[in-house]
């Protein structure tokens, strides 16, 4: 009696679990985000990263800017401001091109959230910061180059 | 691990401007021990999220590429004063920690 009891609770408490765990997976599926792309920011090119992040090759564009300093002393710690003025911007991703896996961010806007992103990144030397930009499907991209003094990405 | 987030969300006209301190080593993997020569496991915030009133305003994805103790601006337009925003990351090890707070 005790153990059907048991039992009983058991079954009960998993199928909670399990309709739990669905009701977290279809939240998900309304997401954007799929499971961490690892493809992407092993990648040791930024074309490379870009075609695993499933973008187009994007085209230069004006309307991107880049706030970065011009030389930054401490490659572990540069400020990186990347605004779009490009309407429905949806996506902006950071590169630093020469970094051992180019890819840093890649973040997803969505509800009202600008085309603007303030992050600190680190750079093994100098090399293009460059901001991959999505807005209506179609990609744009700008860059601005940061002269690195001390790398941040050794020991 | 988890230590404490900072989260600063203030408005102006209808742009919230939104400002996140995170504490977390951000540990790539690539770098070696100074004293031992070994590789230093990676250990880094691999996801962030962000939501405004419940609703997901950011989400993104993170390599080590990012700097130690990260810091992160966003800004949402619509936002008013009072609006709920929660910010919370997940790191490749399956830790994870999240910070709220209303626009000013």
């Amino acid at each position: 009696m005790n153990a059907l009891r048991r039992n009983i609770l058991k079954s009960a408490g998993a199928t909670g679990i399990v309709a739990m765990a669905a009701a977290a997976g279809l939240l998900k599926s309304g997401n954007v985000l799929a499971a961490w792309n690892s493809s992407a920011f092993a990648a040791k090119t930024v074309p490379e990263a870009i075609k695993d992040l499933g973008l187009s090759t994007p085209a230069d564009s004006k309307a991107i800017s880049i706030k970065a300093p011009d030389i930054a002393e401490n490659g572990a710690v540069v400020p990186v401001e990347v605004t779009s003025s490009i309407a429905g911007t949806t996506g902006i991703a950071i590169f630093a091109e020469k970094n051992a896996t180019p890819l840093i961010t890649d973040f997803k806007l969505s509800n009202g959230a600008e085309g603007f992103i303030s992050t600190r990144i680190k750079m093994g030397q100098t090399a293009m910061v460059r901001a991959v930009v999505t807005a209506g499907g179609k990609t744009y991209t700008a860059a601005k180059e940061v002269k690195v003094t001390i790398g941040g990405c050794g020991g | 691990m988890a230590e404490p987030m900072k989260m600063r969300a203030s408005v102006s006209g209808d742009v919230a401007d939104i400002k996140v301190l995170m504490n977390h080593p951000m540990e790539t993997g690539l770098r070696k021990d100074a004293k031992t020569g070994q590789l230093i496991p990676a250990h880094f915030i691999n996801e962030v999220h962000a939501t405004v009133n419940g609703k997901p305003v950011l989400d993104a994805q993170w390599g080590g590429g990012v700097s130690k103790n990260p810091y992160l601006g966003f800004k949402v337009k619509g936002a008013k004063a009072g609006d709920k925003v929660e910010v919370s990351w997940k790191d490749n090890k399956g830790e994870s920690n999240k910070v709220d707070g209303v626009v000013a």
